[in-house]
């Protein structure tokens, strides 16, 4: 191949790729905006309008309501939905799993990020090797236990849950972080007369604060969105549904129009957005990093 | 790494363990192991504790109860050993639509690993250099992951409906489609192309559209991660030896990513393989979707019978491993090189 036809091949690629790369930039923000915007847009429309004109993209000002979200949110003795409620059992369930997920799972990841113990590079591996059993394998003998000891439908149990599926991920978010605080700084603390655990808490956690906060967003983004637990535990109990729960058996009932299913996925999904965009950054570096390393 | 130490600290201290040992230097740095061993060993178990109560014991019992005739009206008196018997395995493997849901299982894993990492992938390579807007675009690609399940998979439903749906409702101005295509619900839908037949399964490619879009983001940033740490002096190298984009990618870059790809391809296999919520959401197993997740889930609370769905959960975690197994016999250096 000669000198010219390869810079006129190397001319012809570069052009398409760059108009491709548009195309593709293009593609991907409508694929992940679209939905988002298409399930806010009904929420606010009546089902008339919905039904009269399924292709639309606009909303017309004639046809703004709010009256979705009322439905929804007002409680089941007004008449509406009562996704206050869930809201607030969701909130529950999510901050108590992040709290005893992050108590669990930081002396582990300290222990394997610092200590040269007996099978230290076993355990983190052991940790993973929980997500290879299915959670529905884990879902019937707990259901089974929780039957049983009458926990079944309370939310303890269910956060109970949601720790055993996320202890294992959060260790190895927080060993990536904790092994780049370099181990002089602990030396310092020792030589100043800090115990192990002193160090621990007056040096090491503070400094894995970004870190802490990204695992716990992460937990908290799966306790949020999770389904599956809380459809075996709490389907009996509509007082103890979360939002996700609560909102699959509103588009179970009839006579439940489609826009305010929507406008329940549109108080589902609020809280978890907004939480990533407040700390995205955070969270994609917490989740990759080590990823990078080659 | 874990031997060298401790063979270190063997050819040193030839003499066994007494703490009169023989000199200071000597016993330093064995009694300074030592309580770092302990100290481990202390900070590991509550973590250890926790995953042992929640994780290990369920997952021993579910074992136990698979070789058991439990349902869960008698498992209240029952004990936790007797009644052994291999009914269930029998069951599970006689009974009807089993081997069609393992292959459903498959496809459907196969498909959504591979269209999303690809997707991922492909996005990665599209939003590597800077422009106006990229940060954002960065964020809003990671809503379809980060965005609660019930939620998207509602939008998706109400998007694809026959009657109200936008996607039909354009489909037929722009395309012109007869019919409403019931996208969710269809087993096989029938397509001419050239005047020859197919069949193809709709419901199970939407089921695997709907797990590509949700999960690209994950592999896509995980695989921008890498492809900003690949040292940009390789490419301008071979920029200069005349090596077109294309060749780049399959030349440099690729092989730079190539670890990353093969642990997310595995990282998804493992989760798609076990993913319950996005089918049961979407079809509810039915029109060809009926994945062995949602198959335990119906003899667990349908019928009750612990015992079988015991049986079933412990099959699809066999499989699984089996297929692990397989793919880190072959490819096992390349997702260790990353892990």
């Amino acid at each position: 191949m000669t000198g010219k036809t390869a810079l006129s091949r190397a001319q012809v690629e570069d052009r398409v790729l760059g108009v491709l790369k548009w195309l593709v930039i293009a593609f991907l923000a409508a694929i992940t905006l679209l939905p988002f915007y298409y399930m806010l847009l009904l929420s606010l429309k009546p089902i008339d309008a919905l039904l009269l004109d399924p292709g639309s993209l606009w909303l017309s000002a004639k046809d703004f309501t709010v009256s979705t979200y009322q439905d929804v949110l007002r409680s089941t003795d007004a008449g509406g939905q009562g996704f206050m409620r869930f809201l607030l059992n969701s909130a529950l369930v999510s901050l108590g799993t992040v709290l005893l997920t992050l108590a669990a799972a930081v002396p582990g990841a300290y222990a394997v990020s610092r200590l040269k113990f007996f099978g230290h590079r076993q355990v983190s591996a052991l940790f993973l090797a929980v997500y290879l059993f299915p959670a529905t394998l884990l879902a019937v003998p707990l259901f089974v236990i929780f039957a049983r000891m009458g926990l079944s439908s309370s939310l303890v149990g269910l956060a109970v849950v949601y720790v055993a599926q996320t202890v294992p991920v959060s260790v190895y978010m927080l060993k990536n972080y904790l092994v780049t605080i370099p181990y002089s700084i602990e030396e310092a603390a020792a030589l100043d007369g800090c115990s192990r655990l002193q160090t621990v808490r007056k040096v090491i956690l503070p400094l894995a604060l970004p870190s802490l906060m990204a695992t716990g967003l992460y937990v908290f983004m799966i306790a949020w969105n999770e389904f599956l637990f809380a459809l075996l535990f709490l389907a009996a109990d509509p007082d103890s549904w979360t939002v996700s729960l609560g909102l699959a058996q509103l588009s179970n009932g009839v006579e439940v129009p489609k826009t305010v299913l929507m406008a329940g996925s549109v108080v589902l999904t609020i809280p978890v957005v907004f939480l990533f965009f407040a700390a995205e950054r955070l969270l994609t570096e917490g989740l990759t990093s080590g990823a990078d390393k080659s | 790494m874990t031997t060298a130490p401790a063979g270190a600290q063997k050819r040193r201290t030839p003499s066994p363990r007494p703490t009169g040992g023989p000199g200071r230097p000597d016993r330093r740095p064995a009694t300074a192991r030592s309580r770092a061993n302990r100290a481990g060993l202390a900070f590991v178990s509550p973590t250890f504790l926790v995953v042992l109560v929640v994780v290990v014991l369920p997952i021993a019992w579910t074992v136990l109860l698979a070789f058991q005739d439990a349902k869960l009206v008698d498992i209240q008196g029952m004990g936790l050993f007797g009644n052994w018997s291999l009914d269930n395995f029998s069951d599970v493997f006689a009974s009807a639509g089993f081997w069609s849901s393992l292959k459903t299982t498959l496809i459907y894993t196969a498909g959504s690993t591979a269209g999303s990492v690809l997707l991922g992938l492909v996005a990665a390579l599209a939003l590597r250099k800077p422009f106006r807007g990229r940060g954002l675009l960065r964020a809003a690609m990671l809503l379809p992951y980060v965005a609660p399940v019930v939620a998207v998979a509602f939008v998706w439903e109400v998007a694809l409906s026959p009657q109200y749906g936008i996607v039909n409702d354009w489909g037929s101005r722009l395309f012109g489609w007869d019919d409403p295509i019931a996208f969710l619900s269809t087993r096989a839908y029938e397509v001419n192309v050239l005047g020859a037949h197919f069949d193809i399964p709709l419901a199970l490619l939407t089921v695997i559209a709907f797990e590509c879009w949700r999960y690209f983001p994950f592999a896509f940033l995980f695989i921008l991660a890498r492809l900003q740490a690949v040292p940009s002096v390789l490419e301008e190298a071979a920029t200069v030896d005349g090596a077109t984009p294309l060749q780049r990618f399959r030349h440099i870059l690729l092989p730079q990513l190539m670890p990353v790809i093969a642990l997310l391809c595995v990282l998804r296999f493992i989760m798609t393989f076990n993913k319950f919520d996005d089918v049961y959401l979407l079809t509810g197993g039915g029109a060809g979707t009926d994945v062995a997740a949602v198959r335990v889930y119906d003899f667990l609370t349908a019928r009750y019978d612990v015992g079988a769905a015991a049986a079933q959960a412990l099959v699809l975690a066999a499989s699984l491993m089996i297929l692990l197994g397989f793919y880190f016999k072959f490819f096992g250096n390349k997702v260790q090189e990353e892990a």
